[in-house]
């Protein structure tokens, strides 16, 4: 009996062992395809910074004045001068108490939680037409520039990894970050759901104007 | 065949063309059969006449449309599906709707590169060829841009089937397992998150969690059986089934584990939901079951009375759809209607049902069910939990409004 369990408690463990690499993940690098990252590899794709605490944030500073500058050359012309958005582009100012209106404004000033988020975007996606031109000490440039538009900063703010994740934005706390959903529930009734004579249209896209063609020859895309 | 014999073939094939050619067609027209139509009395263009085909030249506004005045500029905008004209749950390669946020790049897969890196134990550098030697699957889903029908949240605006309902497309994709990658670099116990990252201008990137990564995400290279379309993602996108679109990274480059979400500006600027109270809800993923009736529509009137077949599409990004109804009285009765093959999970799915229409105002509108037991909401219902400010997941009933002369208008109701 004793002699048997001292076998017998090896080979289990030997058969647990086996169950467990054939149900569970393969061992890393068993398909040996591709090669491995190096490290400088990654530090030359590596731009991603952390909204939350700015990890990620790459040395380097800028100010308020020096962001002014940058921003006439390369983000007024679309943004405008003020960050008031020229045509359809995007405000960069404003809207502060708005997000209960019946028109909310959301911008970096009244909408956005994180800084760093800022500059990471700056960083990974503008100037719009010629991304990935700036350089570090310019992209916290105008992200302090853009904050003191905001009156988040004051004038002497100098934007690097350690002020950043500092700025408090007035949109911080209203954010849910799990979905609620589904917040709708409903029974699916099939007969006598509504009395016939309360249904009412309520709105019509009729007559507004607002659709561009979608019949007919090539569309030309004028608005109707 | 000799040369005399072709030419007097061509000769006789010329001349009854023009001979014979007005003649042909008022035959047609008038008592065929058995008359022959022009293009039965000539010969056709030979094989490879169009080495990568096309749509007939008829066909020739069945395309993807944009609205102008929508945004800014057309490298920053989105297309639209022309659903009003598609017959099935697959889109064509060429009819996918489009968003893009800094225009779309023409790659050299040559040169393309997938990174995976942070809490991994082995991070990789994979070649388009690396990846393309992987395990491979192809699944059928669908992707919708959560703003689709962002329009309709305040009032019926877009008279309209492709521009209220155009920014969802379905197609059968084919690649690697995100799961494979991820085991084949080695998870790091800490890791929960994933940036994905995308090599076009903006470098778009997203936060999403290990969990669904590992349960039934994508990196796929192919689309309907042909290599992604360059709008789409070529030559690797992420596909993260049943999740909004945004999600989807095209031009995929690199993805990073990490313990905890970026919040990035694609998931706090935008793609977040504005409710009434100020507050904004945050990583709303999932694209909630959604319907809509395809015929008839705005663009596709009823042509008088009598008998029709009422089709339309379905999805949810919770699993398979259970059942559709539909109404032509604005809500007060329903009928279910018949699902067709496959129904497939966070695919599309067609619904028909036969119609005979008495000539009489209708408001004809369809509702789905999901394997969840989820019901679709009307918009009155949606608008009381979350105002008209959220701009995203508006999949509400659509109801179109049918007039005595056939035409149909994109209408809400109280
Ligand atoms: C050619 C026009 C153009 C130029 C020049 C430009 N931008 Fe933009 N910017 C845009 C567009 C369009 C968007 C919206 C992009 C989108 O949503 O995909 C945008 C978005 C932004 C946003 C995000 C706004 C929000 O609330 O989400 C910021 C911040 C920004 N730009 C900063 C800059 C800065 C800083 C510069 C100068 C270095 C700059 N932009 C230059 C067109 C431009």
């Amino acid at each position: 009996m004793y002699s048997s369990r001292k076998i017998c408690l090896p080979i289990i463990a030997i058969l647990l062992a086996c169950a467990a690499s054939l149900a569970g993940a393969a061992e890393p690098g068993s398909f040996g395809y591709g090669s491995v990252a190096t490290p400088a590899q990654i530090a030359g794709w590596d731009i991603d910074v952390r909204g939350e605490d700015g990890t990620g944030l790459p040395s380097g500073k800028g100010t308020v004045d020096r962001g002014a500058e940058v921003y006439a050359e390369q983000c007024a012309a679309c943004h405008g001068t003020f960050g008031e958005g020229e045509g359809r582009f995007p405000k960069l100012v404003g809207g502060v108490g708005s997000l209960r209106d019946e028109r909310p404004e959301p911008t970096v000033g009244s909408y956005w939680p994180f800084a760093p988020t800022l500059w990471d975007y700056i960083n990974r996606a503008m100037p719009m037409q010629a991304p990935h031109t700036l350089s570090a000490d310019d992209v916290y440039a105008l992200t302090a520039y853009i904050l003191n538009l905001n009156d988040l900063v004051p004038h002497e703010f100098v934007a690097d990894r350690n002020s950043l994740p500092k700025v408090k934005m007035r949109n911080r706390d209203n954010f849910i970050w799990t979905d609620p959903r589904p917040d709708t529930m409903t029974k699916p009734c099939m007969n006598d759901c509504v009395n016939a004579a309360d249904v009412r249209i309520s709105s019509t896209a009729e007559g507004r104007n607002l659709t561009p063609r979608t019949t007919g020859p090539l569309d030309t895309m004028q608005q109707k | 065949m000799g040369r005399r014999r072709f030419l007097g073939l061509g000769a006789v094939l010329t001349g009854s063309l023009a001979v014979g050619g007005k003649q042909a067609i008022a035959d047609a027209a008038q008592e065929s059969p058995p008359a022959d139509a022009p293009w039965s009395q000539s010969i056709g263009a030979g094989v490879v006449d169009r080495p990568y085909g096309r749509p007939a030249d008829t066909e020739a506004s069945v395309i993807r449309r944009n609205v102008p005045w929508l945004t800014a500029s057309a490298e920053s905008s989105v297309s639209f599906s022309p659903l009003q004209d598609l017959h099935g749950i697959i889109t064509p390669n060429g009819l996918f709707f489009e968003r893009h946020h800094a225009g779309r790049p023409d790659i050299d897969p040559a040169q393309h590169k997938l990174m995976i890196h942070g809490l991994v134990e082995r991070p990789l550098l994979l070649t388009m060829k690396d990846i393309m030697r992987f395990p491979s699957v192809s699944r059928i889903h669908f992707i919708e841009c959560p703003a689709n029908g962002g329009m309709n949240w305040r009032a019926a605006q877009m008279n309209s089937l492709q521009f209220s309902h155009g920014m969802v497309s379905c197609a059968e994709w084919t690649g690697v397992k995100l799961s494979t990658l991820l085991e084949e670099t080695g998870i790091r116990n800490q890791a929960k998150w994933a940036m994905v990252e995308g090599a076009d201008g903006a470098h778009m990137n997203r936060s999403l969690p290990l969990d669904k990564c590992l349960d039934d995400c994508l990196v796929v290279y192919a689309q309907n059986g042909e290599a992604l379309r360059p709008e789409q993602g070529y030559p690797l996108r992420l596909v993260v089934p049943g999740w909004e679109g945004n999600v989807n990274i095209k031009w995929l480059r690199r993805i990073k584990l990490g313990e905890k979400p970026w919040h990035t500006r694609e998931e706090t600027s935008k793609y977040t939901d504005l409710m009434p109270d100020g507050t904004s809800r945050g990583f709303t993923w999932l694209i909630d079951a959604k319907s809509v009736v395809t015929f008839p529509c705005p663009e596709k009137p009823l042509d008088g009375p009598g008998l029709y077949e009422i089709r339309g599409l379905a999805w949810t990004g919770n699993g398979k759809i259970k059942r559709v109804d539909v109404t032509m009285d604005g809500g007060v009765n329903w009928q279910s209607a018949r699902l067709h093959e496959p129904v497939l999970s966070k695919a599309l799915t067609k619904f028909t049902l036969p119609w005979r229409w008495d000539g009489r105002p209708a408001l004809v509108a369809s509702r789905v069910i999901d394997e969840t037991g989820y019901v679709q909401p009307t918009i009155a219902q949606l608008r009381a939990q979350r105002g008209s400010n959220s701009v995203y997941h508006n999949n509400s009933i659509q109801t179109w409004q049918v007039k005595p002369d056939g035409s149909v208008f994109n209408v809400q109701l109280a």
